[in-house]
């Protein structure tokens, strides 16, 4: 930032401060909370920890990436599966979340030389294809039992409130890590390379951005987080079914909270996670009708309002509360006080 | 079944993969949009045609005179509605916007037709089930063959109406530029609406004949919108002969692959394709992006 000049580049503003305080409060009243709140509350935030996580990373892969995903599920499961034949080779079953969600991080390596090739649709449905053929393989092993699946038995070993103790602050700590790599990401170099991709793979590389390593790079971040979303997912819910976790329907749940959140903004996927945990709390006993609801929903999203809410938001009143951006403020004389700032190639 | 059996009905199995990739490739072809929604769409049809085949007992060939012009509509309400108002916002949109039609789709004919499997066949005779016989024990489906031969003649149909009429060249200009085609009096607007109606159309004749030949539920969809996707990229090259192309090696890896193990089925077909796009990078380097594209948006 320069004295003397006329225009001056802000990332830190006044809000953004006020809201990273807040946001560590709320960390560390979150990493508390087994202590005051009660189990059902903690089983509901687990869940709703999980969703962040997929929205994040679907957002980080579609909004920033370019890529739209129609086979997130494919590491979703993957995360799931490993863990318990990481588990029944002995592993400690947490510790086998962790290492199944890093093992679906090196599949996703060959998986990208194939897909990355796709653009658009093609990537889109290249990916539900991969998502079939993991899900059928998976069915191969015997352990599976085929769409019988099988528990997370090694968790047995834990008391209930232990168990639901550990799922929740590792829960925790994985959403909070992976927010954490994205800003840092976002912020950094390969933030700006990527957004680049985004508007304009072409136009990206004829500027010097590393096209294929920086797509790589977030495809794999994007499989790991989901595969440990995945993992954390059976850790919850104990029973891994090959045709629930290699499901579309997460799909259609990550589409709808990044678009309804506001996809490509940072701010965005946590706002439509926490939209989604609440629409199904309170309409999940629908069935069908809620299904239909969603799908409508997200159509209509995509129709008159691409940006989501966030987006709207941050559009029309020019607030980022979480300094992933640039701001621009123009010092000219005829604006009150120099404040006519605005936010430019922010997200 | 032995395997020549298998080899023909392999054969026979493309020309359905045929037609229900030809209407996905023509969209991207010319809209440069995937229709995430096509294969839900293509169960739409399928749906349509049994009520009027169940409730007042027409024959499901006959049904299409009503299901066709039906789906043709409804393409051109997709392409006003949806399909080009979400292209405004980037091409990402439209992936979104058709996924959750596809979404909505399904689940409004559960609600409508509840988890039961359905199957056109009971209403078509004993067509279903006759078949030719080969000699030395083989035997071939008519149903098989009269799906081939229907796929021919909508592919070169297709061809012929992009070829030589006003109207396909018109659509053919729109695919190359639609900016330009503007220029000299093409209103790329109704030409979009006209492909869409054609795709939807082909979309109704897939669904007749995926209702014949195999059961059918309300989310069926999906595994149809991946098969046309596959024999489209499959056949990838030049013409819409090579959806044809892509559609038979679909088929003969399935059928080949069911001969070898339960599960081969959709893991060779699946395999097949993968295998597909790791050749393709190798030998010919470049993105996959236009590979649908050139078939119908140069010399169709």
């Amino acid at each position: 930032v320069t004295a003397d000049s006329r225009i001056s580049i802000q990332r830190w503003t006044n809000l953004s401060i006020g809201v990273a305080i807040v946001v560590a409060v709320l960390f560390v009243l979150l990493a508390a909370g087994p202590a005051f709140l009660s189990e059902n509350i903690l089983d509901r935030l687990t869940v709703l920890f999980i969703y962040v996580c997929l929205a994040v990373m679907w957002n980080a892969l579609a909004g920033y990436g370019g890529m739209i995903s129609a086979g997130q599920q494919a590491f979703f499961g993957l995360g799931g599966y490993l863990a318990i034949r990481l588990s029944e080779w002995g592993v400690e079953p947490y510790l086998a979340l962790v290492l199944a969600a890093l093992l679906a991080g090196v599949f996703s390596l060959p998986i990208s030389a194939i897909v990355l090739r796709l653009r658009g649709g093609e990537f889109a449905i290249g990916m539900w294809v991969i998502a079939e053929v993991a899900r059928l393989l998976v069915n191969l092993d015997p352990i599976i039992q085929g769409d019988t699946g099988r528990s997370l038995i090694a968790l047995a070993s834990f008391d209930a409130a232990e168990r639901r103790d550990i799922t929740y602050w590792m829960t925790l700590a994985s959403m909070s890590v992976m927010l954490a790599v994205i800003f840092v990401m976002l912020r950094s170099r390969l933030g700006s390379s990527i957004q680049a991709i985004r508007d304009n793979e072409e136009a990206a590389a004829s500027v010097g951005v590393r096209v294929s390593v920086t797509k790589r790079i977030i495809f794999v971040t994007a499989a790991i987080g989901c595969a440990l979303a995945g993992g954390l997912w059976l850790a919850t819910f104990t029973t891994f079914q090959p045709r629930s976790f290699f499901g579309i329907q997460w799909s259609a749940y990550m589409i709808f909270m990044v678009l309804v959140g506001g996809i490509g903004r940072f701010e965005g996927p946590i706002l439509g996670a926490i939209i989604f945990f609440l629409i199904e709390l309170w309409f999940g006993t629908a069935g069908v009708w809620y299904l239909i609801v969603l799908g409508l929903t997200a159509l209509l999203f995509s129709l008159f309002l691409p940006g989501g809410i966030w987006g709207y938001v941050e559009d029309r009143f020019h607030v980022l509360l979480l300094p992933v951006g640039y701001r621009v403020r123009m010092t000219a004389p005829s604006a009150r006080g120099g404040d006519t700032s605005q936010s430019i190639a922010a997200n | 079944m032995s395997v020549i059996t298998a080899l023909i009905e392999g054969v026979l199995l493309g020309g359905y993969y045929a037609m229900i990739a030809c209407g996905l490739s023509f969209m991207f072809g010319v809209m440069k949009i995937i229709n995430l929604a096509h294969g839900s769409l293509a169960i739409v049809a399928a749906f349509g045609l049994w009520i009027i085949a169940d409730r007042f007992e027409y024959d499901p060939f006959l049904a299409l005179i009503v299901v066709l012009p039906a789906m043709g509509c409804i393409g051109w309400l997709l392409q006003r509605g949806i399909l080009e108002r979400s292209a405004r916002s980037g091409e990402l949109i439209p992936i979104l916007s058709t996924f959750g039609l596809a979404i909505v789709l399904e689940n409004v004919l559960f609600e409508c037709f509840g988890a039961d499997i359905r199957s056109l066949a009971p209403y078509v005779g004993s067509l279903a089930y006759d078949s030719f016989d080969l000699g030395g024990g083989s035997y071939i489906g008519k149903l098989a063959v009269l799906t081939f031969v229907v796929a021919i003649l909508l592919l070169g149909g297709l061809q012929l109406f992009l070829t030589y009429t006003p109207l396909g060249r018109q659509i053919r200009a729109t695919a190359e530029d639609p900016d330009t085609v503007e220029l000299v009096g093409v209103n790329s607007r109704f030409v979009n609406a006209v492909a869409a109606s054609i795709a939807l159309i082909t979309v109704g004749l897939a669904g007749l004949f995926l209702a014949l030949r195999t059961n059918f539920d309300p989310y069926s969809g999906s595994l149809q919108l991946i098969f046309g996707f596959e024999a489209g990229v499959i056949g990838g090259t030049g013409s819409l002969w090579g959806t044809l192309a892509g559609g038979i090696i679909l088929g003969l890896a399935q059928t080949l692959g069911a001969h070898i193990h339960p599960q081969g089925f959709l893991l060779a077909g699946h395999g097949v394709f993968l295998l597909v796009l790791v050749g393709r990078i190798y030998i010919s380097g470049p993105a996959l992006h236009g590979f649908l594209k050139s078939k119908f948006g140069g010399g169709a």
